[in-house]
């Protein structure tokens, strides 16, 4: 009697959902959900295509970018804000604001700022440097610099306040010891202070991955896998199978490397905090 | 030492300590201008007039001042078809986030307590196992969720959404209400339970007393994140039933020649409100969800 019906239904959607899901990418399905095993053909057909192929890189290099920008800003600005800074409180609303709203409402407002005829070209050309090319959606090499770009605006103050919230679990002892001891502020900070919050910098770097792997709202506001293909992503990709072209054998196989790729960096991180802590509850 | 090296050295750690604190603050004030010009730029474009926007650009102080903007895009702008502006999306998106918020936090709240504090064979497993719907990818669940709601009748409804919502909000919330109700002394519900106390009684009387913090917590949490959704919004319903976020993505690509930044501009602040409200009034529960939910 303890399992209650909300905690069977949240089995159902996590089980039943995946595993239903997986077996429609091993069958032949196409425009509807058909259950005669086909194997791993969705799977073949989905590696042979080329808008898979852009799909994927394009999440390697935005996760990369993404992730390593996010933490150097959040970094940056957690450790500013950490020097006992006036109005500390006004700057933390000012970075994290961007993660009140939605992904689509970013991606809208920048998509107009992006665009050369109103926004950012606009405004450099008008204060006269009349060269300035900044026509990042327009430009299928280019393109993907723009989701790169809002979506680190959208995410960096995140990282911030996981890093200010690490920087303030610091034993005081240790970092006035170090000073003590006559180390510069930045040594203190990369000998003592940084070393001790590594947990974090893991923490920070699998939460954002986590994000890059589900970008979906931002592509479609930014530039819609445009132009051409050349943003697709992973997600925008598994929506367009499944609900533009009729495909949803193939969309679910899209589907499952979506969670495969979750799998691989979520399962090696929490065995990793299982074994810290275990080792940190064997010390205690 | 003599004292005048003493001051002289004085004076320059002084004059290290300015220079720091202008790099730093320096610093800061950039940042926040590249974060605040976003929302300066949407804010101005809602009073400004289109002519006057095309002219000198999106990014510009405003030369005018009009509200008109404003009930256009709320009653009547065309959105993929309809004239009736965004209230219609607006509202479909307010009857979705409230009933899908409080069920999922009530429910979190009572597996939360359950799994913490009537502990049995196999409940850590449980939680275990519920937390992998934190992770789930939407994606996975999208052709479930279209083919449940079609058997249940609720294709293309606010209740489809609701029922989506609250399913997948659970792993949160009892997440969150879980890890919260841990650290409670069990010596207190033990007592209790001597005390002739039983599920119910403990729960309204001991457990529910504490619980604001946690329920503000994920009630935000749910909010922000229900009132921000996409993917299942535009892929479950349709039309007129879609939530806020959709109406807002018709609304961007509608015009293929001119764009009404004046009105957009308008109607991005209308999607927007809600959960910005949230975050300026409940800001310090909104951070202690965000590093929460990240860090388990």
């Amino acid at each position: 009697m303890v399992l209650t019906p909300s905690m069977v239904a949240s089995f159902v959607y996590v089980f039943l959902f995946a595993g239903w899901t997986f077996y429609i990418s091993l069958s032949d399905s196409t425009l509807l959900p058909t259950y005669n095993f086909e194997g791993l053909k969705h799977y073949f057909d989905l590696w042979a295509n080329r808008r898979w192929g852009v799909a994927y890189s394009n999440l390697l290099f935005f996760s990369a970018v993404y992730v390593a920008t996010c933490m150097a800003i959040g970094l940056l600005l957690a450790v500013l804000i950490d020097q006992k800074v006036r109005a500390e409180s006004f700057w933390r609303t000012m970075f994290l604001y961007p993660l009140a709203v939605s992904f689509i409402v970013t991606g809208t407002v920048w998509q107009w700022l992006y665009n050369p005829t109103s926004g950012i070209e606009f405004l450099v050309k008008s204060l006269g440097f009349t060269d300035f090319h900044f026509a990042l959606t327009t430009d299928r090499k280019n393109a993907i610099w723009a989701i790169i770009i809002t979506g680190i605006w959208q995410s960096a103050g995140f990282a911030m306040a996981l890093f200010l919230a690490g920087l303030r679990s610091v034993d005081g002892d240790i970092v006035k010891a170090a000073q003590i001891d006559g180390a510069s502020w930045f040594r203190t900070y990369r000998r003592v202070i940084l070393p001790s919050i590594g947990p974090i910098f893991l923490a920070v770097a699998v939460v954002l991955l986590q994000f890059a792997i589900k970008t979906f709202d931002l592509a479609v506001a930014l530039t819609n896998s445009g132009p051409g293909i050349s943003t697709t992503f992973p997600a925008t990709y598994v929506y367009d199978l499944m609900f533009q072209r009729g495909e949803i054998g193939e969309g679910a196989a899209a589907a499952m490397m979506i969670l495969l790729a979750l799998a691989i960096v979520l399962v090696p991180y929490s065995l990793y905090m299982v074994w810290r802590n275990r080792r940190e509850a064997g010390r205690g | 030492m003599t004292t005048a090296s003493f001051d002289s050295e004085a004076a320059s750690a002084k004059r290290r300590h300015f220079l720091g604190r202008t790099v730093i603050y320096t610093i800061l004030v950039v940042f926040s201008l590249v974060y605040i010009l976003p929302l300066f730029v949407v804010v101005f474009n809602s009073f400004r007039t289109l002519p006057e926007i095309s002219q000198n650009g999106l990014i510009a102080f405003p030369q005018s001042f009009r509200l008109d903007s404003w009930p256009r895009a709320w009653s009547d702008y065309c959105i993929g078809g309809a004239c009736n502006g965004m209230q219609r999306y607006f509202w479909n998106s307010v009857m979705m986030v409230v009933p899908a918020t409080i069920i999922s936090t009530a429910l979190g709240a009572m597996n939360g307590y359950i799994l913490s504090k009537w502990k049995f064979r196999g409940s850590e497993l449980i939680f275990n196992l519920m937390l992998l719907g934190v992770f789930m990818p939407g994606q996975i669940a999208l052709l479930p969720w279209a083919f449940l709601l079609g058997k249940l009748g609720l294709a293309n409804s606010v209740f489809g959404l609701i029922l989506v919502h609250c399913i997948q909000g659970i792993s949160f919330t009892t997440l969150f209400c879980r890890n919260y109700y841990v650290s409670i002394p069990d010596d207190l519900i033990k007592a209790a339970r001597i005390d002739g106390a039983g599920f119910w009684r403990i729960f309204y009387k001991i457990i529910l007393p504490i619980s604001p913090p946690i329920l503000i917590v994920t009630v935000i949490w749910q909010f922000t994140g229900i009132w921000n959704e996409y993917l299942f919004g535009v892929v479950l319903n349709s039309g007129a039933q879609q939530p806020i976020t959709a109406a807002l993505v018709a609304l961007s690509t509608n015009g293929t020649n001119v764009r009404d930044y004046d009105v957009m501009s308008a109607a991005v602040l209308i999607g927007s409100i809600p959960p910005l409200l949230v975050y300026f009034f409940g800001g310090k529960y909104f951070v202690r969800g965000l590093t929460q939910g990240a860090i388990k």
